[in-house]
């Protein structure tokens, strides 16, 4: 499934995390997955958020730099094998994998995974295909 | 004994030394008026015509000159000799608007390269000394300047240039190197390293000569008790021909100015009016030899102190005392002029705010320059590999605007304060 991710930029300092959390919170908006890139001098906050277009606008309004970013979330099954017959599929079809992190889902014995590509239609479109979602 | 590489002029009582300076005041100002157009203008808009200068008493009715007015007549605005006089130009570093071309007929050049040999032999140097130049060499004025004062002298001469210390090293050693000139700065680093690999038994320095940048007295004590040396001071301005203007001598109290070439004044840089001798203010030079490029009243923006008590070592000339900074908003780091306005100049043209921080410091007796710049929606990205580039290519234009290299710091979006007013941009943290 494609969805929207917010990307927040970070700067290097104690409690620049803290204060994009609590402006979520006071706003009432529920995480779904959050992940971390760092560099030496600054790092940025990918979200996974119930209501990405309105979570984005508030951190824009408090002055974040901040953006949506188009990602594809695929449910893997929770066993042995479960990731890696998905990535056999994405290699299979030479679509290049800038980034992954884990969702939290609600369904048992199905994890999440959110893959950022250059093309999120064309790797939904490539594991359609094959009967994944 | 003191000695000196132009006796006569240097000790010459101070009333001959204001009489020479009148004559040739009366002179230059013909010189420009007759040659310069936009002086010319400048003097007519406040109706005062050569008639009017009789003598340095004179020299307050004369209009100012300063670096707007030098970047108004780039390149060939305020020449006053035929090209085919002109033998060279030296520049300020970069590739700013900010650049400024000097021209110099062979006297001109002949007279700055005298300038030179005076502080090198003020430095106790003779034809028996060995000077590595390690200013740069090219368009700066260090190069040239120390390279032609020690010839001069008649010392042999090391035309090393700047970096490359392994270089610098091997050849203090080998060919024992009795004295250094180069950038304060640079003298500290290769101090340090001098140190760091055992070779002080190894080298023979017992003199430097180091300007381009302000320095303090600790770094001087730091050097010269490291070393065994002593370090002088010289100073100097690409508009006025370079590094010679003024030197130290061993009383390291103040430099004198070759004030037969140059006659400074002190101004209030808010009344323009002119401050008696030991008051502090706007340093103003009035070229008084220099044929291809006459500046009269230039304003160099530098704050400090002029000393007329004679001086132990039997020099005349008036001394100045350490710049106590600036007028304007232009810094000096590492040597190089970086004016704020130049910072945002790029910032704005890479798609950044011009809220902006740049943090001057020195660490190890060498300056760091940092600039905090805000994140913008422009240059944001999911791809951190994305911003990294945009990041790289702001550290390459900053490098390719100002000539010494810049570390940026990404910080979010509206973090830097805003003040009321002036904004605080730039925070020296230098102790000079």
């Amino acid at each position: 499934m494609k969805i929207s991710q917010i990307t927040v930029f970070l700067e290097n300092r104690a409690g620049q995390l803290a204060e994009i959390t609590a402006e979520l919170d006071a706003n009432n908006i529920n995480m779904r997955a959050i992940n971390i890139a760092e560099t030496a001098e600054y790092g940025l906050a990918r979200i996974i958020a119930e209501d990405s277009e309105k979570a984005v606008q508030i951190l824009k309004d408090k002055g974040f730099a901040a953006m949506l970013t188009d990602v594809v979330a695929i449910g893997v099954p929770h066993r042995a094998g479960g990731l890696n017959d998905i990535l056999q599929i994405i290699a299979a079809a030479g679509i290049d994998i800038e980034y992954m992190y884990s969702l939290i889902g609600e369904q048992d014995g199905i994890a999440y995974m959110v893959f950022r590509t250059k093309d999120a239609d064309a790797l939904q479109k490539e594991l359609a295909d094959k009967g994944i979602f | 004994m003191e000695r000196y590489y132009q006796k006569e002029i240097e000790t010459m009582p101070r009333e001959e030394i204001k009489k020479l300076q009148s004559e040739k005041l009366v002179k230059q100002v013909k010189h420009a008026w007759d040659n310069v157009p936009y002086y010319r203008a400048k003097m007519e808009a406040v109706n005062v015509t050569p008639d009017d200068i009789r003598g340095i008493e004179d020299l307050h009715k004369l209009p100012f000159i300063t670096k707007d007015d030098l970047r108004e007549c780039y390149p060939y605005g305020m020449l006053a000799r035929p090209l085919k006089d002109v033998v060279r130009i030296q520049s300020t570093s970069g590739t700013t608007g900010r650049r400024v071309v000097k021209f110099y007929t062979q006297d001109d050049i002949d007279i700055w390269e005298e300038n030179c040999a005076r502080a090198i032999v003020a430095a106790g140097g003779t034809e028996e000394d060995v000077v590595q130049v390690c200013y740069g060499y090219g368009l700066f004025t260090g190069g040239a300047g120390l390279h032609g004062g020690a010839h001069k002298v008649g010392a042999m001469t090391l035309p090393m240039s700047s970096g490359n210390t392994d270089r610098q090293l091997q050849f203090m050693e080998d060919l024992q190197t009795t004295i250094l000139a180069c950038t304060p700065s640079y003298a500290a680093y290769l101090t340090e390293q001098i140190v760091e690999r055992g070779l002080k038994d190894k080298i023979h320095l017992k003199a430097g000569i180091f300007g381009a940048e302000a320095w303090s007295e600790e770094m001087r004590h730091d050097m010269e008790d490291t070393l065994g040396f002593k370090a002088y001071d010289i100073y100097g301005l690409t508009e006025l021909g370079g590094p010679g203007v003024s030197f130290e001598c061993k009383e390291q109290n103040g430099m004198h100015i070759n004030e037969d070439h140059f006659l400074a004044e002190i101004i209030d840089p808010n009344t323009l009016e002119q401050l008696p001798n030991g008051t502090y203010g706007e340093l103003v030079f009035t070229a008084l030899s220099d044929s291809a490029f006459p500046l009269i009243r230039y304003r160099t923006r530098d704050v400090c102190i002029l000393n007329d008590e004679p001086c132990s070592c039997g020099r005349t000339h008036i001394r100045m005392g350490k710049l106590k900074g600036r007028s304007d908003d232009m810094l000096i780091v590492k040597g190089v002029n970086v004016f704020p306005s130049q910072i945002e100049t790029v910032l704005i043209d890479k798609g950044y705010k011009a809220n902006y921080q740049i943090v001057v410091d020195r660490q190890k007796h060498s300056d760091t320059i940092d600039v905090m710049v805000e994140m913008t929606p422009e240059n944001f990205s999911d791809n951190l590999g994305e911003i990294e580039k945009k990041e790289k290519e702001l550290v390459a234009a900053l490098k390719a605007m100002l000539g010494i290299l810049v570390k940026v710091h990404l910080v979010a979006p509206k973090s830097i304060e805003r003040s009321e007013g002036k904004a605080v941009r730039v925070i020296d943290k230098r102790k000079i």
